[in-house]
């Protein structure tokens, strides 16, 4: 055999193929099946390789030595090329292209299942070179359909031929690089497009693909890149090149996937032309090296990052902030604020991809839903630990994790409970629903707890008060107002002072309903309420006062009314009172006795007196009132009549007791804030447009002288008349007692709504200064 | 439903507005920028000394001949303002209130995201997507 001088090229492609069909180690092929194929794959007629099988001397030696067989494949590029065979030719024949095999894809299938199976190498990886470049799409293909994932041979002799086929094939970039990135990948598959692993680690080097071609050079080295220095790359961006350094070394690295595809987008093709569908799916080696990465910054492979941890982390990615934004959206899928070992995984997984030029979904991908990336985890490999086997959503066990979120965490172990699974380590519920059931629920959830909204299909509705309690306080605030609001609807504090003033007043007024038998005078005048407390004070004073100073609320209550005849006055009018009649006089005199709390009753005997024998006008203003009531059988003028009519209808009014006017006008012996009597006084005042400014006073007395039928002026009715009085005086103390006990009943309410109210305050006080 | 929905933020400057006819979106920035008053009168009124018992819905804050506007604010004095149409009447009190509580959420959600700045303009997808989702119904 003439010597062969094979350029250096040459060299190592022949040594690589040598190496592949030498199954045996035994530095001589026999006519092996390998042999074979690649002579079959060259795509030369038969008889072309029985030619070269003859020249180069195989048949002679019924095998194929080294040099055989390099002879053989000079001579297939020869044949190839078109150049007739001759043994000359080898030598002669300059820039031979180095011999093509084309390799069909079920025979390359055919290989890996054998490369699979046997310990070796980088025939893998030869397949693939071989072929010219659509050809390696389609070797890529079938690599990729064997399964990605997987078994990581070791491989150490594919770096020999990658180099090779690069300078020869001087193809366009792209395949170019992605060849290599085919071989380079670590681990035993070269060109098992680590569609996965490789490019998800380019993106950190933000490789270009114009650069591959410097790298050629480099890869002749095959020096695997450091596991750590892609990552270094991450945090420090180190220039591509340097990352292509690394490339050739990656190829004894069998767990992870470390080489910097300096094409991102050729690995994106050949994702893309993978026959996987779903370009989110996470490999094995990946979630490899993100619970790796989890590890660094969380050791607790259960526990969770928190979010400020996952910012700085993924900041070094380069990415722009609203990406990583988007990518939080996606991944963080309980809304808590922190990343679970599985959320983590998808987020990282999501930055790689938007690194290698994917577009960010708008909703998060199946598979990168944590329950899924759990099963398909355990259903693949049995590397993962125990705790990624848990196909459980990804709420928090600890529900200590979201203080302040509106917590799903919380709800989500109530949810699951009813079907945990086995597998779990921890407490973490399962979601047995499909995902988007499962994001169907968070949603309704945090929606659902809204006690306003009774119709979500919840599983959980039980805790649907609890739930509020754990929302977040605006909602839990909002409940807690409604409830409050629907408690205290008369007595709501929020409500405008006035309603409570007038719900009060109606209320006092429904009570109060007796026939205005009490004399005492309306209240002292009082400013317009401000809000409902100081009117109830107010009422309490009132309370208070009332009793001891009727008459000098009496007298001081309107301002513009001529100031009513004080008790010395009114005593004075009784004492000058003309000699009328005794019995009188008797009746005056007995009346105050007897009706001690009534001073207006003697008033009213007075006015009565005066009325009869027409007292001068001064207090004849008081009188009319008086005597209007009074007068019922004497109208005086039509005025009086009037005012008899209308007191009368006033009466009349009280008797069936809901004319709040009129009530008010009843109950102003119980000190009524004064805005009912203003209003009833304005609406006397209207009525009576004749100066009679105290009409309230007067009206509520002349209520209550007209409660009171006419005093009957013949002496032999007295007796009548004061028991009836007397009666009367007694319904209304039973009336006003009434009253009284259910004013202090809602005095007693109103306080302890508002203690309940300062306890939310308290409780609500965390979130006040935010 | 709503044809105009703010988020404005404690300090009163929008963090989001987004209204559905856009061509009239200057008219509902000045609207809601108006109803801000609004907005400030009444957490003043109910607030006082109880600042966390006011309600954080503040309902109708006042209408006008073509829309009404309604009014929320959480506890860290952020609003949210919605502008609806007049001519939709079906709108009950409830359906406002849900609508916020569920603008309440999302902006819960943008807060617990680490690459969130509080104060920043909101330019969350998940967000707009959902305040789409209200606006939308009105077409």
């Amino acid at each position: 055999m003439e010597g062969l001088t094979l350029s250096e090229a040459e060299q190592r492609y022949y040594c690589d193929l040598f190496s592949y069909c030498d199954t045996e180690s035994t530095k001589k092929v026999a006519s092996n099946g390998r042999v074979l194929e690649l002579f079959r794959a060259a795509q030369l007629p038969n008889d072309v390789v029985m030619q070269i099988m003859e020249l180069c001397g195989a048949t002679r030696l019924g095998y194929f030595g080294r040099s055989q067989f390099y002879i053989a494949l000079k001579l297939v590029a020869v044949a190839q090329s078109g150049l007739p065979l001759r043994v000359e030719s080898l030598n002669t024949v300059k820039d031979l292209p180095l011999p093509r095999f084309v390799v069909s894809k079920n025979e390359q299938e055919s290989r890996h299942t054998a490369l699979y199976s046997s310990d070796a190498d980088s025939s893998a990886s030869y397949s693939g070179v071989i072929p010219p470049p659509p050809g390696r799409i389609q070797v890529k293909k079938g690599s990729v359909s064997h399964d990605a994932v997987q078994q990581r041979t070791s491989t150490d002799q594919q770096e020999s031929t990658s180099p090779v086929v690069s300078p020869q094939q001087s193809p366009p970039t792209s395949p170019h690089t992605w060849r290599k990135h085919n071989r380079h990948p670590s681990g035993g598959n070269n060109e098992r497009p680590l569609a996965g692993p490789g490019p998800f680690w380019a993106p950190f080097s933000e490789a270009q693909p114009g650069s591959s071609t410097s790298s050629d050079p480099i890869w002749s080295g095959h020096s695997p890149p450091p596991h750590q220095e892609n990552w270094v790359s991450f945090a420090d961006t180190p220039p591509t090149s340097a990352l292509l350094a690394m490339h050739p070394a990656s190829v004894q690295d069998q767990t992870t996937v470390r080489t910097v595809a300096s094409a991102t987008t050729t690995n994106e093709i050949r994702r893309q032309s993978s026959s996987y569908d779903d370009p989110w799916k996470i490999t094995d080696e990946q979630r490899q090296y993100y619970v790796n990465q989890f590890k660094t910054i969380q050791p607790d492979l259960n526990g969770f990052i928190p979010g400020s941890a996952a910012k700085e982390f993924f900041t070094k990615s380069k990415l722009p902030i609203l990406e990583l934004s988007h990518i939080w959206e996606l991944s963080d899928f309980d809304k808590d604020g922190a990343l679970t070992l599985d959320e983590f995984c998808a987020a990282f997984h999501l930055v790689v991809a938007r690194k290698n030029g994917y577009d960010l979904p708008e909703k998060l991908p199946e598979s990168l839903m944590p329950k899924l990336i759990d099963l398909e985890d355990s259903t693949e490999v049995g590397e993962q630990t125990g705790e990624v086997g848990y196909s459980s959503s990804p709420a928090e066990a600890p529900p200590s994790k979201s203080p302040s979120m509106p917590s799903l965490n919380q709800t989500w172990p109530e949810l699951n409970q009813s079907s945990e699974d086995t597998a779990i380590v921890h407490p973490v519920p399962i979601r047995m629903t499909p995902s988007k059931i499962h994001m169907q629920e968070m949603e309704l959830k945090r929606t659902g707890s809204d006690h306003a909204n009774p119709t979500s299909p919840l599983l959980v509705k039980p805790p649907d008060h609890p739930e509020e309690n754990k929302m977040s306080s605006s909602v839990k605030f909002t409940s807690g107002n409604t409830v409050t609001d629907g408690y205290s609807s008369s007595d709501s504090y929020t409500s405008d002072p006035e309603q409570i003033g007038s719900t009060v007043t109606r209320q006092r007024s429904h009570s109060g309903t007796s026939p205005d038998n009490t004399a005492p005078p309306p209240p002292p005048p009082r400013p317009h309420p401000s809000h409902s407390r100081s009117s109830s004070l107010d009422m309490n004073r009132s309370f208070s006062v009332t009793p001891g100073q009727q008459q000098a609320g009496v007298v001081a209550y309107p301002p513009a009314v001529p100031p009513r005849p004080q008790p010395s006055q009114g005593a004075g009018p009784h004492v000058h009172r003309p000699v009328d009649a005794e019995g009188l006089i008797a009746h005056t005199s007995t009346s105050p006795q007897q009706i001690p709390e009534q001073p207006n009753f003697a008033d009213f005997s007075q006015f009565e007196a005066f009325a009869v024998s027409g007292v001068n006008k001064e207090e004849e203003d008081e009188i009319e009132t008086h005597s209007e009531v009074l007068q019922v059988e004497k109208p005086s003028d039509s005025a009086s009549s009037l005012r008899v009519a209308k007191a009368d209808g006033r009466v009349e009014d009280k008797a069936p007791a809901n004319v709040p006017t009129s009530v008010g006008k009843g109950t102003t012996p119980l000190a009524p804030p004064p805005k009912p009597i203003r209003r009833r006084l304005k609406s006397e005042d209207e009525l009576r447009p004749e100066a009679e400014e105290h009409t309230q006073k007067t009206g509520v007395i002349a209520a209550v002288l007209a409660s009171q039928p006419s005093i009957p002026r013949s002496v032999g009715k007295d007796k009548k008349a004061i028991q009836a009085s007397i009666r009367r005086n007694k319904e209304t103390n039973t009336v006003l007692a009434r009253l009284n006990s259910e004013l202090q009943q809602q005095l007693k309410d109103v306080l302890e709504e508002r203690i309940s109210l300062e306890v939310q305050l308290e409780q609500l006080r965390p979130f006040s200064h935010l | 439903m709503a044809v105009c929905i703010a988020v404005i933020a404690k300090e009163n400057y929008p963090l989001y507005i987004r209204s559905v006819p856009t061509e009239n979106e200057l008219k509902f920035h000045y609207t809601v920028h108006t109803s801000l008053d609004v907005v400030d009168e009444k957490i003043s009124a109910m607030g006082k000394a109880l600042v966390d018992q006011r309600e954080l819905y503040l309902g109708l804050l006042y209408p006008t001949e073509d829309y009404k506007v309604y009014g929320y604010v959480t506890n860290s004095k952020v609003k949210f303002v919605m502008v609806v149409d007049s001519s939709n009447t079906a709108l009950r009190d409830n359906e406002i209130r849900s609508m916020f509580r569920k603008l309440h959420n999302s902006y819960t959600d943008i807060m617990c995201n680490p690459f969130y700045n509080p104060g920043d303009r909101i330019q969350s997808r998940a967000f707009d997507s959902m305040v789409n989702s209200m606006m939308m119904q009105v077409c």
